[in-house]
């Protein structure tokens, strides 16, 4: 019996064609891998130094806060700014408790029957409707058929109905994630449904949440066709620096139409003013997205299973 | 003279969906006694538990036919089913410590039932913890996180929350299967104190526990109850029944 010990141990740790091509293909995949991660760091790499260094003439201060001027060939964009901040706050206003209350429903009280069903698969085909079909919902549902007219509202409901199927679907995710035992426990002794939620499955998974509601920021910043036709305007007249100078029944300018119409509408815009309004676009959106994933990871480190 | 049988089962069968996992169990549970219940995976010791607290309506799928009653009340006509689940401990076999501090863990029921006087509180926290054998340990740490702890403290974490709101009935469902034997041995020891106190049923893989704890015991094979007697005759050279004598010592199958 002693003397076939050393034998097994050694056939063990010898390498064999096998073992080989194994611990080869453990490096390819890594290196191939590891590739790919990096790679996708260089088109945004590329894309915002580019665009900073066309913009860098115009990339002020004053250009932030000023308003545009001459016909839009000069000046600075903070009627598009502040216009901005109004819509996306307030269609999130509207789409977070509505998302949020939504997918509690559907991750912890709905029974798994027909309707969920039929539910969920609505949410999923929302989450994939082209940004334009929203925006001609919103012009016969806000604009036209509620009398909203063309305004911040009716523009943030439009763009609270394209955010809300991601919402919902980061918040049902966000609660599956929580394991299933911390819920059955705490049934267990006696808390409701709604008690386990509020102490033990929300806070678990409010980092998840928080995560899809900053994305769909980005995106309600960053789409023009939603508000184009519901709340959008070509020039407003504001003063210099006013933080409140929309009526929510008025419509406003916004970063990204801003964007759209001093490029392809009006002649002569000097080419940094171009780039410079891309830029404060991509950094109102990347703000957001650091925003993200710092809290990501935060809550990650807080994570307590 | 109240009824002897604390909780008594009458042609209970439960289905999940298709499978049938009781068949028409009728069972008595006496008060201020162990009701051991042994049998092999899948036949249906934790289902039945479940249908006890009523958190088996929670599971998607299960439909319950039969009647149980605690104390003479059918308890599926209780409206109030947090009081319900309130009188009844549960302890699963995995270890769950809530993602809250280890205080937070056992006061958890006491606080969802609406009690805050911190030293009420306090009283209870150390009262079950010392229970469940995990006083000692702990009780410099009670800030700590619950599941932070390794399982076997977690299983004694989950004892304790148990026996936080007081209940009445305390079922154990193989409590033991992460604690170490001596442990066991201690909580083992609380269980028959607590018999005084409560009805206690206790699920057991271990055919030795239910004969050391067991004042009956309940033979379940395949959602049927095979036999149900004294723990001493159960474990007797003639129990009586020929699948009970052969599980018992572990021939079965």
């Amino acid at each position: 019996m002693n003397n076939h010990q050393p034998e097994i141990s050694s056939a063990l740790f010898t390498a064999t064609v096998f073992t080989r091509k194994k611990q080869r293909m453990q490096r390819i995949v890594g290196i191939v891998f590891g590739i790919m991660a990096v790679a996708i760091l260089i088109p945004l790499f590329v894309l915002v130094t580019y665009l900073i260094i066309r913009a860098w003439p115009s990339l002020t201060w004053d250009f932030l806060t000023d308003v545009p001027k001459n016909g839009m060939r000069g000046g600075g964009i903070w009627p598009a700014l502040v216009g901005t901040i109004y819509t996306v706050t307030f269609s999130l206003l509207i789409a977070v408790p509505i998302g949020v209350m939504a997918g509690i429903y559907l991750n912890e009280y709905a029974k798994d029957s027909w309707f969920t069903r039929i539910v969920n698969m609505a949410v999923v085909n929302l989450a994939g409707v082209p940004s334009i079909v929203h925006a001609l919902f919103g012009v016969g549902a806000f604009v036209l058929f509620a009398g909203m007219g063309k305004s911040i509202i009716s523009a943030s409901f439009t763009l609270a109905i394209m955010t809300l199927p991601v919402i919902i679907v980061s918040t049902t995710e966000a609660l599956a994630s929580v394991p299933r035992p911390f819920r059955t426990a705490c049934w267990n002794v006696g808390a409701s449904k709604w008690q386990t939620i509020r102490t033990i499955v929300l806070p678990n998974s409010i980092s998840g949440i928080l995560t899809g509601v900053i994305l769909q920021v980005c995106r309600a910043a960053g789409e023009t066709a939603p508000i184009m036709f519901t709340g959008a305007v070509f020039f407003k007249y504001v003063q210099r620096g006013d933080f409140f100078p929309y009526h929510l029944n008025e419509q406003c300018m916004a970063l990204s139409y801003h964007l759209h119409t001093i490029s392809t509408q009006v002649p002569g815009v000097p080419e940094p003013m171009l780039y410079a309004t891309a830029v404060v676009l991509l950094g109102f959106v990347l703000i957001f997205n650091s925003f993200a994933i710092v809290l990501r990871v935060y809550m990650r480190n807080r994570k307590k299973w | 003279m109240v009824n002897e049988n604390r909780v008594e089962i009458r042609n209970l069968t439960v289905r999940y969906g298709k499978t049938i996992s009781l068949h028409d169990v009728s069972l008595d549970i006496p008060r201020n006694k162990i009701f051991a219940i042994i049998g092999p995976a899948n036949s249906g010791k934790t289902t039945l538990l479940k249908s006890i607290n009523r958190t088996l309506e929670l599971e998607s799928g299960s439909s319950v036919q039969g009647n149980i009653t605690i104390d003479g009340r059918e308890i599926h006509e209780i409206w109030n089913v947090y009081e319900l689940r309130r009188r009844i401990g549960m302890v699963f076999p995995l270890p769950v410590g809530l993602p809250l501090s280890v205080y937070d863990n056992v006061a958890y029921a006491p606080r969802m039932a609406g009690e805050r006087r911190r030293k009420v509180l306090d009283e209870i926290v150390e009262r079950c913890l010392r229970q469940a054998a995990l006083w000692d340990e702990v009780k410099d740490r009670l800030k700590n996180l619950g599941t932070m702890l390794s399982g076997g403290q977690q299983q004694r974490l989950t004892i304790a929350r148990a026996l936080s709101h007081s209940p009445e009935i305390l079922c154990l469902d193989e409590f033991s299967i992460a604690i170490d034997p001596v442990t066991t041995m201690r909580i083992e020891d609380v269980l028959v104190q607590l018999k005084e106190e409560m009805t206690i049923i206790l699920v057991t893989n271990l055919v030795q526990q239910a004969r050391r704890l067991g004042d009956m015991t309940c033979f379940i094979n395949k959602g049927r109850v095979v036999q149900v007697d004294t723990t001493e005759v159960m474990f007797s050279d003639n129990p009586g029944n020929q699948l009970t004598y052969d599980y018992v010592r572990g021939v079965f199958g």
